[in-house]
């Protein structure tokens, strides 16, 4: 028998069957060859993969069938091929919840991925305060999107501070959120401001990874600031960079929170999002095969965007 | 290179100025939520009240009916604790087996809870809610913790997964070869050390399933089992801009996360930033 321990490369480690029983006697059964030290039982992971596989797989393979059908959420429906994908493309509403919902994905990726590697920048070494400036930042992470979006809206108000500000500078008030050209900005806005320091945090996590030796050595070769920036930390942050785009793109596509609190789509459908859309069409108007179809958009633009993302970001060796 | 210089003294005077003006709104969120009615209309909207009062709080903690407060805290309580100890038990169980196991199977099946985390939950919502609907689990705090639990278990596997990974053998089989049972190591041996994943895991997933308004809305929307933000989504549609009443019902929504985010806000950082992949 060998007797060497399992170390984590060793496929079998202890292997039970060889061992000469006390007395000398082999048992007289054949033996199964079962590791010795089995760690944990297969059926320990049964309840997880039951629930996985029914609510994401089996739920959202049910979902794309009844993107193809014209259900109403009672009785029968009848498969309607791609009547559903046709009428999205044909309803300016939907086209204009698509435009909005890929403005507000990519404005707010840039706007957040900006501001919270500055942010990063600023708070990475030397401040004295930095960690108690990074607990400040990041605080509005933890908060109920849809609370955050009622104080904004208070803000955006026509009576409130905001008016009060750009009135002390001589500009007439405006209505923020009743206006259409106006409106998406501001969900833009309160969206940003609650996540940057999210965004933050994933990159300071990956400013640390950046050795302040092999800055102080391009320094001392005369490279500047800017260049510094571009040849030392880009390089060592390129995964941060693929993270936190690929989150901000993927929460930014379900934006939801943030509109009904705010606008609930208006004025007239100018912030309607795809999101607020799916649940308009399906649970207030009972469209289930409709509102499916909605949602499978929803779900390929995520994935085809998070997939293009990872390409984007990762193979540039 | 990186000493303290004048320079720097600037710098933090910037990133303060900064932060001020980032934090501002809960400025505007205390001051309003302690004015009174009359205040709120003869004054303006960014002084502070001159009566600070806490009427707001009391009425809006009173109120009966759909807006029952204290009721919605309670079940969003419930709720949140409910998944966390779901996914806790049985995530760390199936991450435990499948970073251990040497099977193939683990490896497919490892496979099948990492794609699950790209697939977003929209799609799923509609045939979860009508399989909800015919077993009547529409409006049931049981059904909507099976549903966060399930949703969210392929971030709870892949957590604890990754950190099994890096955790050594060695007190696992120390303890089987002792003769301890695979039950009695995980209790006895593994439970114990895997404290920090179990942290990560309920601070990232409790989060989620605290603040979550979507399918709360959908899944619970006018039953008596509202959460928090579906309480407050109703109740402030139906104050219209009594914005005292509703900074209120605001501050007291928020209150328990931040008074465990002042606990522990290094590990919600730390979270954020190595949790979430």
């Amino acid at each position: 028998m060998t007797a060497t321990m399992g170390t984590p490369q060793d496929t079998g480690p202890l292997v039970r069957g060889e061992v000469p029983v006390a007395g000398g006697e082999r048992a007289a059964r054949p033996r199964r060859y079962r590791p010795l030290i089995s760690y944990g039982r297969w059926w320990w992971a049964l309840p997880a993969i039951l629930m996985v596989l029914v609510i994401h797989y089996l739920a959202t393979a049910g979902g794309a069938l009844y993107a193809f059908t014209d259900w109403t959420g009672i009785g029968d429906f009848d498969l309607v091929g791609l009547d559903n994908f046709r009428r999205i493309f044909e309803d300016p509403t939907m086209i204009g919840a698509l435009e909005n919902t890929l403005f507000l994905a990519f404005g707010f990726l840039v706007l957040t991925n900006v501001v919270g590697l500055a942010l990063a920048l600023a708070l990475n070494r030397t401040l004295k305060t930095r960690y108690l400036l990074r607990v400040l930042f990041f605080t509005p992470v933890v908060l109920s999107p849809l609370a955050v979006s009622y104080v904004w809206k208070f803000i955006f108000d026509f009576r409130g501070p905001l008016n009060t500000v750009i009135g002390w500078v001589g500009l007439e008030p405006r209505v923020w959120l009743a206006d259409p050209d106006l409106a998406l900005w501001c969900v833009l806005v309160v969206m940003a401001w609650q996540t940057t320091g999210m965004v933050m945090v994933i990159y300071l996590a990956g400013l640390a990874t950046v050795s302040p030796e092999v800055e102080e050595a391009a320094a001392l070769d005369g490279a500047g600031t800017w260049q510094r920036f571009r040849y030392v930390t880009v390089p060592s942050i390129r995964p941060s960079i693929a993270i936190a785009s690929t989150l901000m793109l993927i929460q930014g596509l379900r934006v939801f929170d943030q509109v009904m609190a705010l606008t609930g789509g208006g004025p007239a459908g100018a912030t309607e999002t795809l999101a607020t859309q799916v649940y308009k069409e399906t649970f207030a108007l009972s469209n289930f095969g409709f509102g499916a179809a909605l949602a499978l958009l929803l779900t390929l633009i995520m994935l085809v965007f998070s997939v293009l993302q990872q390409a984007a970001t990762r193979d540039r060796n | 290179m990186f000493r303290y210089t004048r320079a720097t003294a600037v710098r933090e005077g910037v990133v303060w100025c900064v932060a001020l003006l980032t934090l501002l709104p809960f400025y505007f969120l205390v001051a309003t939520a302690l004015k009174p009615d009359d205040e709120l209309l003869s004054t303006s909207t960014s002084a502070p009240p001159s009566h600070p009062t806490l009427s707001n709080f009391t009425e809006v903690l009173t109120a009966g009916g759909d807006n029952n407060i204290l009721l919605a805290l309670l079940n969003s309580v419930i709720i949140t604790v409910g998944s966390i100890a779901g996914l806790v038990a049985f995530g760390s169980l199936a991450a435990y087996v499948l970073a251990r196991t040497t099977a193939r199977w683990g490896t497919i099946t490892f496979y099948l809870f990492l794609i699950a985390i790209l697939l977003p939950t929209q799609l799923g919502l509609v045939p979860l809610y009508i399989g909800a609907r015919q077993v009547g689990l529409v409006g049931s705090l049981g059904g909507m913790i099976v549903l966060y639990v399930g949703s969210l278990m392929p971030l709870a596997v892949f957590l604890y997964a990754g950190f099994f990974r890096g955790l050594p053998r060695d007190y696992e089989e120390a303890a089987a070869l002792d003769g301890a049972s695979p039950g009695r190591v995980f209790v006895q041996v593994v439970l114990p050390l895997m404290a920090p994943a179990t942290g990560t895991v309920a601070i990232l997933t409790g989060l989620i399933v605290w603040n979550d308004f979507f399918s709360a809305l959908i899944f619970l929307g006018g039953s008596d089992n509202q959460t928090l933000p579906v309480s407050m989504y109703y109740y402030v549609g139906s104050l219209v801009s009594a914005w005292n009443k509703v900074f209120a019902i605001v501050i007291i929504s928020m209150v328990p996360i931040l008074a465990f985010y002042l606990f522990a806000q290094k590990k919600f950082i730390q979270g954020f930033a190595g949790g979430i992949k």
